[in-house]
């Protein structure tokens, strides 16, 4: 029973990061239309920053966060606008391509700077509470708050601001959008500015409990695709409530059945969804 | 002069001319180095066509191919190191074992478009790598498979051996192959099973209204690709004699991509030459080493921006300013 509860909040914790790369990826894809196989190195990179400021300079977490995030929309920016903008109008083929090569690039230069080593952070909020028989750490309460609280921003963002409304329209049509007298470019810019500091902020509430290396952010992107396929791509619930649901299948089948191919379950049952329902469980467009 | 321009011009003397030069390779160069080099060339080469006519001819992102490379590889390395086979029947047999495995997977991704494939195929090469790191009592986990033989001498009439374990021996060998898959592949292009993977390239919805199976027409592309993915695997297991299960995982299939993207998606002759100067470029810039990486993925996205057709499609165009000009 501790053991069931246990990996419950683990896996509700994993979750919570996972719903927040997901979250940034659906935004993405429901404007742009590409899956932005680049997201994952973002991810790693925010965690090399917060690293940097916390480690390196000695900032405050919360500001070494906020640093991270500013960072990275930045790029989010300078990726959509260099490389995203000027394959609009190609075949999707070509900004999958363009996305492995920024792959390359985040991944390589993040290895000459940082190097192969595995880092670890301070001890940031490590104290144990109790929480109804179960011992958690204050950094974990920390990630499931953040991200609720993140979770009900962006969607008041979306539902009740102007610059938010115009993301859902565009989402929706993007030719009524454009009579509608939206600028585009400028929509598709914030979103990858919005989704990359949210990689960030997903990072920097994890990495002080895992380690901060190079590889980090590989199967993290491919379970947040899963969990976009799985929930609709576009679609911010979907991306929510699959993210949680990833999470708790694995810590849960981490625990009970084994722990080898335990990471392997999420892409089993995304190729078992795509056999049953190619636009995934709450699709209902195929792309 | 002009004759021989003209001749020059003619797809099949210049092919002829460029086989029997490659045959005089092994025989001009006697530098191990650059030997092992250009078997490396071959043998990518044959992956680079493979990928090139799911993705470049048919036009579906298939991100698994480094999975399907690895397939071959670990069964040919295992059929024969725990079966005792010789090297042909491993050959087929791990050809037929991926393109089985091939079908299984396309039945359910290739239902899905765009992305979704995209996505589904990357997952399953995950899926490969981990199975090849994890099931220790098949694949020896990360410490890999060791001490995969060469393939075994053939004895031609006239008492003639020809032995595989040298390095000219394995050169030949791949280039044999090598040509089995141009011929394949030209063969398939010129067909109309190939124009119906062009139809649903251009347009899925057009071409299965005019009758075309479009499901059936990726599927065999799909399995024709990785068939021929997996006789190079298998050239790389016999050839290197280790393998490790790096050699299964989606960094494979990003640099067979780069290979195909970079020479030219959709032409004949693109996908070798990307793989020739990355490879060549490669071997050049390792003292490089991660900016090496950078410069790839740079490559990628300058290429994919300013000449999504490559290098071939470049000339191609150059070709036709230099026309235009003379008229």
């Amino acid at each position: 029973m501790d053991l069931l509860f246990q990996q419950t909040l683990n896996g509700i914790m994993v979750g919570s990061v996972y719903a927040l790369v997901a979250l940034g990826l659906t935004l993405e894809y429901g404007i742009l239309h590409i899956p932005n196989f680049a997201h994952g190195v973002l991810y790693t990179l925010g965690a090399y920053l917060t690293f940097l400021a916390v480690a390196a300079l000695g900032y405050n977490y919360w500001l070494a966060m906020a640093c991270a995030m500013l960072v990275l929309a930045v790029m989010g920016i300078v990726i959509d606008r260099l490389v995203y903008q000027p394959l609009i109008a190609a075949p999707h083929l070509n900004s999958f391509i363009a996305a492995i090569g920024l792959i390359y690039i985040f991944k390589a230069g993040m290895l000459i700077i940082w190097g192969p080593d595995f880092k670890r952070f301070p001890p940031i909020n490590e104290e144990v509470i109790n929480f109804f028989g179960a011992t958690v750490t204050i950094q974990r309460i920390i990630i499931v708050l953040v991200t609720a609280v993140l979770i009900v921003l962006l969607n008041l963002f979306i539902k009740k601001t102007m610059a938010g409304m115009s993301i859902e329209a565009l989402a929706q049509d993007r030719e009524g959008a454009l009579l509608a007298g939206i600028n585009v470019k400028r929509v598709e810019t914030m979103v990858f500015a919005v989704g990359s500091a949210m990689a960030a902020v997903a990072a920097a509430l994890i990495s002080p409990i895992f380690l901060v290396y190079n590889t980090m952010g590989d199967a993290v992107i491919l379970k947040a695709f899963v969990i976009i396929i799985l929930g609709g791509m576009g679609s911010i619930p979907g991306a929510v409530i699959g993210g949680y649901i990833i999470g708790l299948i694995e810590s849960l089948g981490g625990a009970y059945l084994s722990t080898d191919y335990n990471e392997i379950v999420a892409f089993a049952i995304l190729i078992g969804v795509l056999a049953v329902k190619p636009t995934g469980l709450f699709g209902t467009r195929a792309h | 002069m002009n004759t021989l321009l003209k001749l020059l011009s003619n797809r099949w003397t210049l092919g002829l001319i460029v086989i029997a030069l490659v045959c005089l390779v092994p025989i001009v160069i006697t530098s191990k180095y650059w030997m092992h080099v250009f078997i490396l060339i071959l043998i990518w080469s044959i992956a680079a066509l493979s990928l090139n006519l799911i993705m470049g001819y048919t036009g579906q992102a298939n991100l698994a191919h480094g999975g399907f490379f690895g397939i071959g590889a670990y069964a040919t390395a295992l059929l024969m190191l725990k079966l005792n086979l010789g090297f042909w029947p491993a050959l087929l047999l791990a050809a037929l074992i991926t393109s089985v495995v091939g079908f299984l997977i396309g039945l359910p991704t290739l239902r899905t478009k765009g992305s979704y494939f995209a996505i589904g195929t990357l997952c399953f090469n995950v899926i490969v790598f981990i199975a090849a790191e994890r099931w220790e009592s098949l694949t020896g986990g990360a410490r890999g498979v060791i001490g995969i033989p060469p393939p075994s001498p053939i004895s031609l009439p006239f008492g003639i051996v020809v032995k595989f374990s040298t390095l000219s021996g394995m050169f030949y060998l791949s280039f044999f192959l090598l040509l089995v898959t141009l011929f394949i592949k030209y063969r398939i292009v010129h067909s109309l099973v190939g124009r119906s993977f062009m139809a649903v390239r251009e347009s899925e919805d057009l071409t299965s209204s005019i009758g075309i199976d479009t499901m059936k027409t990726k599927i065999i592309s799909f399995v024709t690709s990785v068939f021929i993915v997996s006789l190079s695997g298998s050239l790389y297991a016999v050839y290197i004699g280790f393998l490790d299960p790096e050699i299964a995982s989606h960094h494979v299939t990003f640099e067979v991509l780069l290979f195909v993207v970079l020479g030219g998606i959709g032409t004949i002759a693109g996908p070798i030459i990307g793989t020739i100067i990355v490879t060549l470029l490669g071997e050049m810039l390792h003292f490089l080493e991660a900016f090496r990486l950078v410069a790839y993925g740079l490559v990628l996205v300058l290429v994919i921006i300013f000449m999504p057709q490559g290098l071939m499609g470049g000339i191609r165009s150059l070709q036709q300013k230099i026309a235009a000009r003379d008229m």
